[in-house]
């Protein structure tokens, strides 16, 4: 036996883990996972970014994976270090993002005993997951993690985890790493079935106002380039939804916004209007079709997705094509005819003048669409935006437009407030050379704030932005429209000073009241070589549209404010 | 005792599956978490080794079974998923009926337990336990007879079925 590949089981890890590539772990260490911890030395290729809370560690994680498109990677230890990732684990989740969590367990001989620190991740992750395991054997751990990574990142992606026990970890073991894997029970599609694609030209061919609604799995499958020559050799209008925005030039004169819950006006109408849909890498979520059943009803529906299962379960669709966005397109692109939508283009950009939904309203005060403006216009559009979750984000998404590839980090699915730091967090350090912009809440800043001591650690040159309105702002809105401005609990009396706060992590901070102020303090941040936060005081009760109440249609949507409304 | 008397239509799914712990927990716990309403779940051993084989009896249309069938699929651990709802099959359940018995009843019993090929396999002075085998019309209509006399407990092992072989 040659010695040399005799390694205990952290070491077989650590090995796994460069066999994949890895380059950033983010976590924190504990009691289970600590002999995994101390052979990291050994590997100084895998950088270790201590975070503050392991919510931070699956955040930074997720965001790391979205900004490089490789697998992020969590560390945590068992018991509550575990439980910890769920909130991140499930935002992964729900957002397709490949996610590798290795967790620490207590020792074999004492699980299920109810040992100091154990808990049943697997069990508790199980319906987060896209897979799990429990590793019991060294010899295991190799071809586990092989076989995590593998499913993390293929088909349509998700998170793993890989618990492993104590004392699995510090036993002998051999390393060898598999060079291919036999999962029976998956076999991610890869090829496009053509007599679909054949089904889904004659609908193009037939259409006189089709739409392409393009998603995250054009992201996810680097299919950019293959959604504009389709959507220029075929002259259809392209429409992203959240997660799919910076995947076709915000400035194309194909683009036409994104729909939803509190999209752009111009945007729905146009899906309502069309006769055909060509969904891309997306999966009809609620705050899309608000009601499903009376969504885009004079439309037929083609629906390209990996996941079988994604089609036909919200909406009915006349052409399903099963099949990663990338290649689906590229066979679209030749079987499809070239085409001229010359009164379709002209009848939407009627729709789009008379629904100007981004004109910011003229007022003196500091309102936050007028700070994510001028961010957008002083950054070039070309920051990295990373947003948590509420009423900044929907600003965000609507005032910051991108030209650019994958730009825009945030999460959708999940909804979970407090991403905005820790995912700024993992996306600069996936993206050292790029100018991150976490646009967040003051709530959700204050649910993960601890990460600030991370990015002040690592000189991260992150750029805070807090829209902060005193309020849980989406929240407020929703008591506001639909309980009689009934603000129980959404209002914080005693936010902290956040100058004062970041100053104490050691990060250069502002605080900007006044509309006169913005564009300095933007500057002034954009030039700091380090990180920078800055306080926006903005109006507190601004509220966010157009809005289409939850599960109602285009036909109820509330496109501004109603005169009284406006202070 | 009640059972239930509302008619629904049901489906047949069978499935091979990884024979791994936790392979059960990650099926139940989707179907749970979708709010897929089943009859029965039954899984055993198959002729493949490390491979077993389960049958459920969905509650549902077309577009149920459709989804339920693609998110099993969608689960490492299933390696096959197959709707024959509409295919020739045969299904049995086993059932173990423990129902009251007095002298003035018991060759009553006797009697209706002959009537369906069903097999009396203990017997004691107050009560008689009846193994059943049959699909489910049949394992319900001797439930539902038997009533009469009083039934005490009721197992039953959940479906499983399989396709006939084309001639």
């Amino acid at each position: 036996m040659n010695k040399e590949i005799i390694k205990n089981g952290s070491q077989i890890v650590c090995e796994s883990l460069l066999k994949e590539n890895v380059e950033h772990i983010f976590g924190i260490p504990g009691g289970a996972i600590l002999p995994l911890y101390q052979v990291l030395p050994e590997y100084p290729d895998l950088k270790h970014i201590l975070v503050r809370h392991e919510q931070g560690a699956a955040h930074a994680a997720d965001a790391y994976a979205r900004a490089t498109g490789k697998a992020g990677v969590a560390f945590a230890t068992s018991g509550p270090g575990t439980t910890n990732l769920v909130t991140g684990i499930a935002t992964a989740q729900m957002d397709s993002v490949p996610l590798v969590a290795i967790t620490g367990q207590v020792g074999r001989p004492v699980i299920g005993t109810d040992a100091f620190q154990e808990t049943d991740i697997t069990g508790i992750t199980l319906p987060i997951t896209k897979h799990n395991y429990l590793v019991m054997e060294t010899k295991d751990i190799a071809s586990t993690i092989k076989e995590a990574f593998h499913i993390a990142t293929t088909g349509r992606p998700g998170p793993v985890l890989v618990d492993i026990p104590k004392d699995i970890l510090q036993e002998d073991g051999i390393f060898e790493y598999p060079e291919s894997i036999n999962i029976p029970g998956y076999k991610p599609n890869n090829s496009v079935n053509l007599k679909q694609i054949k089904k889904a030209t004659k609908l193009i061919q037939e259409s006189s106002r089709p739409v392409i609604l393009a998603g995250h799995g054009i992201k996810i499958s680097n299919a950019y380039d293959e959604l504009l020559s389709f959507a220029e050799k075929c002259q259809i209008p392209v429409i992203n939804t959240l997660l799919g925005l910076s995947s076709f030039p915000a400035n194309h004169y194909l683009y036409y916004g994104w729909p939803g819950m509190h999209g752009m006006a111009y945007s729905n109408l146009i899906l309502d209007q069309a006769d055909l849909i060509i969904a891309v890498g997306m999966r009809f979520d609620d705050r899309i079709t608000g009601n499903p059943e009376k969504f885009a009803t004079s439309s037929k529906k083609i629906h390209i997705d990996i996941d079988a299962s994604e089609v036909g379960k919200i909406i009915p669709v006349e052409v399903p094509i099963v099949a990663n966005a990338k290649n689906a397109l590229k066979e679209l692109i030749s079987a499809a005819p070239e085409k001229e939508h010359t009164e379709w283009l002209t009848q939407i950009d009627r729709i789009k003048n008379n629904h100007p939904t981004l004109k910011l309203r003229e007022t003196d005060k500091l309102i936050p669409q007028y700070v994510i403006k001028q961010l957008h216009d002083l950054t070039k559009g070309q920051a990295i935006i990373v947003t948590g979750v509420g009423q900044h984000q929907m600003w965000a998404a609507q005032h910051y437009p991108f030209n650019d590839k994958n730009k825009l980090i945030t999460s959708g699915g999940a909804g979970a407030m407090g991403y905005e730091v820790p995912g700024a967090l993992g996306a600069q350090v996936g993206r050292p050379n790029e100018m991150v912009w976490s646009i967040a809440g003051d709530g959700g800043f204050m649910m993960t704030m601890s990460e600030l001591a991370t990015i002040a650690e690592n000189r991260l040159p992150i750029k805070i932005a807090i829209m902060n309105n005193g309020f849980l702002g989406m929240v407020r809105q929703w008591q506001e429209l639909f309980y009689e401005k009934s603000y129980v609990s959404t209002q914080y009396n005693g936010i902290p000073d956040f100058v004062k706060l970041a100053e104490a992590f050691g990060i250069k901070a502002m605080r900007v009241k006044d509309k006169t102020q913005v564009k300095g303090a933007i500057n002034d941040a954009v030039t700091h070589d380090g990180p920078v936060l800055i306080d926006f005081v903005v109006e507190s009760e601004e509220n966010v549209y157009p809005m289409i109440p939850s599960g109602q249609t285009v036909q109820d949507m509330m496109e501004e404010p109603s005169s009284q409304e406006i202070k | 005792m009640t059972i239930k008397k509302h008619k629904l239509e049901t489906r047949t799914v069978t499935a091979l599956v990884n024979d791994k712990p936790g392979v059960l927990n990650r099926i139940t716990s989707m179907l749970r978490r979708r709010g897929f309403n089943i009859q029965s779940l039954a899984v055993g051993h198959s002729e493949i080794e490390d491979l077993s084989r389960l049958t459920v009896i969905v509650e549902g249309g077309d577009d149920i079974v459709e989804q339920i069938t693609k998110q099993l699929h969608k689960l490492i651990d299933v390696i096959k998923v197959t709707d024959i709802s509409d295919e020739s099959i045969v299904s049995r359940e086993l059932a173990l009926i423990k129902v009251k018995s007095t002298p003035e009843t018991r060759s009553e019993i006797v009697q209706l337990v002959s009537i369906y090929r069903a097999k009396i396999i203990d017997v004691s002075s107050k009560s008689i336990i009846i193994e059943a085998t049959g699909d489910y019309q049949k394992i319900k209509a001797l439930q539902d007879l038997l009533e009469n006399f009083g039934i005490t407990e009721v197992m039953r092992t959940g479906m499983i079925a399989m396709n006939r072989e084309k001639n």
